[in-house]
């Protein structure tokens, strides 16, 4: 067998142990898809009456892709504790004594993290569905919205990776990508427009790629009435090609960097 | 005989702390050594050089005579590692994680299966295959991470501290696992903190301490480097304690060890019963208040007595692998 066939079965074996656990730990899934599902209705209901938007759009259309991209970035920061979780019980070591390919136990932890983003998306959108909100376009540019939240969410899952191996603290890396996720996802047009921004800060968001992740899901899935205008920054005029750049440069520089601590984690 | 395993000079620092200082050892073919030392000796740092988790500073090492380095994906197919931390994850059964471990080191389904079955049933965890890791003892975890370290059938096995942790019964149902696997020919090296282990298991011994071999031989013969028996009296003050060394003195071989936090008296003898009795008269009527009087053979803690003046729990113990 190849290189490329040996990562590809190492990283399926990988893959599926770590759904194993998502199987033996329901609360997990639970968890997972009950705090998008309280944010639809937190944001739908007792936000939105008092979030100013323009004529044509509703709060539920305006909201939903905000929502998306909020809970599959957060979504990916599992990778990172999940990752230091192996690194403190020694099973990173166990797998890095076995001649098996050096990148599948990432590979298959930032895959297994893609799935269960999948299922989190398929939860709100049910969610979405029963609260108001609607894709207004055709079937390919749907899943084309679904498609770029979840390239984003897989790129960041390896900048998580990273983390997690640095950290090496399950607890920690929760709290560390907290801090700075949370800004990242609300300094955009998540769940508010943009022009209620102070100037630094608005700029901040049009090239925050959460915007344009937001963005793009919004033109996807029709979100975007053509009578509401979306601000001139190259960045939202272009939120797919943005977006993609900003998810292939972080592969491009987050893979070689997380296999590398990989290679040299200890365990403790 | 030739060697499994081969290490020589081997040189690891840990910023300004020097881990290992020049370790030489060699394993013979179907042999265990048991490599001894306090916590901090720098024995897990040589388990995971071998076990190319981590990449020597200086000297080399070979395993069945590949270079842990410039061959260590060979090497990774001929070894079977069982950390001091039982890595099993608590989320599969124990089938699916030998099965798991099995698909990795190449093994075909079928193949992982059969080997899966064969080992728990060896390892006494049939029962307890369909269930996850998670509800298993501390010694049931132990037996399956030593059975994944088993599935492709290594050559070379590194144990490290097998038994750390374990009430005394597990201890003794492990050894005797280990036992077995030395009967069917298995290469070990084995790190340990108790010379009964290494005594029961290993056929010849290195000692290090900070980072430096200070003793290699078979148990008889580190004993006898220690010298024989012990005269050990625990008595109920520190002036009694150095009132006993005053007066047995003579009976001494060499200069008796006083611990005055435990006011335990040591001394070197010989002659035995006759000795202890001798001990007795001469303490007789001379005040000090015995709680406790015996004569014992030497362990570990005397083999560092000895060899370094420091008792095994008394070594200055940085981290075993300090984190970057």
């Amino acid at each position: 067998m190849s290189a490329l066939s040996h990562t590809l079965t190492d990283s399926l074996v990988i893959t599926r142990r770590n759904l194993i656990k998502v199987k033996r730990v329901p609360d997990l899934i639970v968890f997972a898809t009950l705090s998008p599902i309280m944010f639809v209705l937190l944001f739908r209901y007792v936000f939105g009456g008092a979030i100013e938007l323009p004529d044509g759009i509703t709060y539920a259309e305006f909201l939903l892709p905000g929502i998306f991209a909020q809970t599959v970035v957060f979504g990916s920061t599992t990778t990172g504790a999940s990752i230091a979780e192996d690194l403190q019980k020694g099973l990173v070591d166990r797998f890095r004594s076995l001649p098996m390919s050096r990148s599948a136990v990432l590979i298959g932890r930032t895959v297994a993290d893609l799935g269960l983003n999948a299922i989190s998306i398929v939860v709100m959108a049910l969610t979405g569905l029963l609260v108001g909100w609607r894709i207004n376009s055709s079937v390919p540019e749907a899943i084309g919205g679904f498609l770029i939240l979840l390239v984003f969410a897989f790129a960041v899952s390896w900048m998580m990776a990273l983390v997690g191996l640095l950290v090496r603290t399950p607890e920690v890396v929760n709290n560390a990508s907290f801090i700075v996720i949370f800004p990242l996802t609300f300094v955009a047009n998540t769940f508010v427009p943009l022009e209620s921004f102070p100037a630094v800060l608005r700029t901040f968001a049009e090239w925050n790629p959460v915007s344009t992740v937001v963005q793009a899901a919004r033109d996807l899935f029709g979100n975007q009435p053509d009578s509401v205008p979306v601000a001139d920054a190259w960045s939202l005029q272009n939120p797919v090609l943005y977006t993609l750049i900003w998810a292939v440069v972080i592969l491009a520089v987050f893979v070689p960097l997380a296999v590398r601590a990989y290679l040299r984690a200890g365990s403790r | 005989m030739s060697d499994a395993v081969v290490v020589e000079g081997l040189v690891k620092r840990f910023g300004d702390f020097t881990a290992l200082d020049g370790v030489s050892l060699t394993v013979a073919e179907g042999t265990v050594l048991g490599l001894l030392g306090p916590n901090g000796a720098g024995k897990t740092t040589v388990v995971r050089i071998l076990s190319t988790l981590s990449a020597p500073d200086g000297g080399r090492a070979e395993v069945t005579g590949l270079d842990v380095v410039t061959q260590a994906d060979r090497v990774r197919g001929v070894i079977g590692l069982t950390g001091q931390y039982a890595a099993v994850d608590e989320y599969l059964t124990g089938e699916e994680n030998l099965e798991m471990v099995g698909r990795l080191h190449r093994l075909g389904k079928k193949e992982a299966r059969t080997r899966a079955g064969q080992l728990l049933e060896r390892f006494d965890l049939t029962d307890a295959a369909r269930r996850p890791a998670k509800t298993y003892s501390g010694g049931m975890r132990r037996r399956l991470d030593i059975a994944a370290s088993l599935i492709a059938r290594p050559r070379v096995l590194f144990l490290d501290e097998p038994t750390t942790g374990l009430d005394p019964r597990s201890r003794l149902g492990m050894w005797e696992f280990i036992a077995d696997l030395v009967s069917d020919g298995t290469t070990i090296l084995l790190t340990t903190q108790y010379l009964e282990e290494a005594d029961r298991l290993a056929d010849r011994m290195v000692v290090i301490d900070r980072g430096k071999v200070i003793a290699r031989g078979t148990a008889d013969e580190l004993k006898a480097q220690v010298g024989g028996e012990r005269l050990e009296l625990t008595v109920d003050s520190v002036k009694g304690l150095a009132t006993a060394a005053d007066l047995l003195r003579p009976l001494a071989l060499d200069t008796p060890h006083r611990d005055e936090q435990t006011r335990r008296l040591t001394l070197p003898v010989t002659g035995g019963a006759a000795t202890l009795a001798e001990a007795l008269r001469l303490l007789e009527g001379s005040g000090v208040a015995l709680l406790d009087v015996g004569l014992r053979r030497p362990d570990l803690d005397d083999v560092f007595l000895t060899l370094t003046g420091h008792a095994a729990e008394d070594a200055e113990t940085p981290a075993e692998e300090p984190s970057r």
